[in-house]
């Protein structure tokens, strides 16, 4: 089989990982070695799904003996199939990067023959890479539910970033759409790549050469509108996982139909959820920049994120009394309440108002998005000139900003007669 | 008492300007515009044509060390932007810098502030952009590209590029200024030097199967399902697109398609 085909099929069975990044480590390359990574990361592509292409995400076979429902690579899937030899999956990675098309390698895999034997292929390819070709761009393994922690160890000092897939929000489903797969098998390397960053940060500490274990952190990722489960339960489930397991991100993916299981919503008329998505990685940003906790943005009354506005605004809505915030004299955590304030400006208000007070027309030139942000501000005790707003009116004009944004999924019909279908 | 009002003629360089400030403030002059020797037109105001001397430059150029870091940087960096008239803005800038010291780094709603620190945004937001867009083809073992930004970005890119490639022969061309960086392996080999006439040779045979190999992967990574156009422009405007590999469709052809425009 030819480079070219292997590429297309590897390639294609790799894209529907969500986690595209590059970020989290910066290193520069000494005199011998080639490839840097940054700390913000690095797009070098946006495909036409409008995604980041910052790495070569492929797998290194999509051969495997799983049977998962959800995914394009289970074994009853009448698929091409193909596998890289580490040699050649490191040559094309060294031709990529060296014209600048990519930032690392992304290598995953489907489980040939076993964890085992799938982690194994892995490291070989990896160590190629960095120590035949001396590479230090970035490296994104994920690691493999079920392999020997040993060399689950020794695939986290070959990368910078590690992965494991939790794959689906809860463990009913994760048992009905993915029968081979168990809740601990998931955890268990979770937590062992945890403690290998902890205990890496400490060698390190006392001898700078000391080897890094995936030094960019973990990161996970969940099918999002496959099963049941209410948004308020993922974020609960987010929340968990960046507390307990320290992760760098966790990433959502709209459940795309690859298949014709009889488990999971119908093919024909399915969209994926990709506003429901939207939202979620919003209230994502929330919990991890702007110290909010998952029990505030949903609660029993409210399980799911209102999709024609975004989290913050609803937030905002249902909590008026913290509003307005005096712009001069707020501290930094109740600026970043304030829908249409971000980190940037936020920060940007600390340092200007130093100077002197700041006014709406400032505040403008701070890059504060004002159409959200005039309702719940003052200025000196003054709110914005000439605005006057009942509740009912905020709510209908905090939507009606996003609605063009929104004009994909079409307005519904009012019934007279409420909920009943 | 007002200063003097000049119209200041400098050769176009940094240091040049760097020259026009010490003398400006020598002389107690206030320029109203900037020109080149080559700006044909005249001027109601009375000229001065003042000639570069590094020593000057040098003296002014250390003296933004009291404007704080964030201050120095942008007093550093805007003459790189493309903003309209950025001598007299950063002349501006200058003037209230010397006036309030490190406070100027914190000044954000000052309109002369605000101005020289979005067009500064804006330069490194394109040598972001850059470290990303740009592509690179092997010619022979020597590693050229070409990129047409709107900034100077190449002073930015240099660190980034050389960090990557420390072992690599590499050219990056800036097609808009006319300049391009030059690395050869080794410590310290790396210019920026004007450059009159550039092209790119010929594509080997490795090179084009590399070329297809990645349009392959671009087209194959994207998800039906999630068709996006909107999103792909927003992040990645097409004034990028012409010099981008994954949209040149020169793969059977010998000769790869350079010319953006």
């Amino acid at each position: 089989m030819e480079l070219l085909d292997k590429l297309n099929i590897l390639a294609d069975a790799a894209k529907y990982d969500a986690a595209c990044t590059s970020s989290g480590l910066d290193r520069s390359a000494r005199p011998g070695t080639i490839g840097n990574t940054m700390m913000a990361g690095c797009c070098h592509s946006f495909s036409a799904d409008g995604r980041c292409v910052t790495l070569l995400k492929v797998l290194q076979t999509n051969v495997c003996v799983y049977d998962c429902q959800y995914c394009v690579n289970r074994k009853s899937n009448d698929v091409p199939r193909a596998a890289f030899t580490p040699e050649e999956l490191c040559e094309l990675t060294m031709g990529f990067y060296r014209r600048n098309y990519i930032e690392g390698l992304f290598l995953s895999s489907a489980v040939i023959r076993g964890p085992d034997y799938t982690t194994e292929l892995m490291i070989r390819t990896l160590r190629i890479l960095r120590e035949q070709y001396r590479f230090g761009g970035y490296i994104h393994a994920k690691a493999i539910p079920g392999a020997d922690p040993l060399l689950t160890h020794r695939l986290g000092l070959l990368a910078d970033r590690m992965s494991v897939n939790i794959e689906l929000p809860s463990s009913p489903s994760l048992a009905l759409l993915a029968p081979d797969k168990k809740k601990e098998a998931i955890l268990t390397p979770m937590a062992q790549i945890r403690d290998g960053i902890t205990a890496s940060k400490q060698e390190i500490a006392v001898y700078r050469h000391a080897p890094r274990f995936a030094p960019a952190g973990q990161s996970t990722q969940m099918i999002v509108g496959a099963t049941p489960e209410s948004d308020r339960h993922i974020l609960t489930l987010t929340q968990a996982l960046y507390d307990r397991y320290q992760l760098k991100r966790v990433f959502y993916s709209a459940y795309m139909p690859v298949s014709s299981s009889p488990l999971l919503p119908v093919a024909e008329n399915f969209k994926p959820p990709l506003l429901r998505e939207h939202r979620l990685y919003q209230a994502d940003w929330l919990l991890r920049y702007y110290h909010f906790r998952a029990e505030e943005i949903l609660d029993d009354s409210q399980p799911d994120l209102d999709p024609r506005m975004d989290p913050k605004c609803c937030w905002a809505l249902r909590h008026l009394e913290f509003f307005p915030v005096e712009v001069n004299k707020a501290d930094y955590e109740a600026l970043l309440r304030v829908p249409g304030l971000g980190v940037r400006s936020a920060r940007r208000i600390l340092r200007a108002r130093r100077v002197g007070p700041l006014n709406f027309e400032g505040l403008k030139r701070l890059g504060v998005v004002l159409k959200r942000a005039q309702y719940f501000l003052t200025c000196s005790g003054r709110m914005m000139e000439g605005l006057r707003v009942s509740e009912d009116g905020l709510l209908r004009r905090l939507v009606a900003l996003e609605a063009p944004a929104l004009a994909e999924p079409m307005p519904e019909q009012m019934s007279l007669f409420g909920d009943a279908v | 008492m007002s200063w003097t009002q000049i119209s200041c003629q400098y050769d176009g360089s940094y240091p040049g300007f760097l020259s026009c400030v010490f003398d400006c403030y020598v002389n107690r002059e206030e320029p109203v515009e900037f020109r080149t020797p080559d700006d044909m037109c005249c001027s109601l105001y009375p000229l001065r044509a003042v000639t570069t001397d590094q020593a000057h430059a040098m003296r002014v150029y250390r003296s933004f060390a009291k404007f704080g870091a964030e201050g120095q940087r942008l007093a550093v960096r805007t003459f790189l932007t493309c903003l309209p008239d950025k001598e007299l803005w950063l002349w501006r800038y200058l003037r209230l810098a010397y006036d309030q010291g490190p406070m100027i780094g914190r000044n954000l709603t000052d309109p002369v502030v605000d101005r020289v620190r979005k067009a500064v945004w804006h330069l490194e937001h394109e040598a972001h952009q850059y470290k990303g867009f740009t592509r690179f083809s092997d010619l022979d073992g020597v590693l050229a590209g070409e990129i047409e930004p709107k900034n100077r970005v190449l002073p930015l890119l240099r660190a980034h590029f050389c960090g990557r490639y420390p072992q690599e022969n590499f050219v990056l061309h800036d097609r808009t200024h006319g300049e391009a960086l030059f690395h050869r392996p080794g410590p310290g080999n790396c210019a920026i030097l004007p450059v009159e006439d550039f092209s790119l040779g010929r594509a080997g045979a490795e090179e084009l199967a590399y070329r297809k190999l990645w349009r392959a992967f671009y087209d194959t990574i994207a998800i039906e399902g999630r068709y996006n156009p909107k999103c792909r422009m927003t992040n990645m405007p097409k004034r990028y697109w012409a010099m981008m590999t994954e949209f040149q469709k020169d793969w059977d052809t010998a000769l790869p398609e350079m010319q953006g425009r």
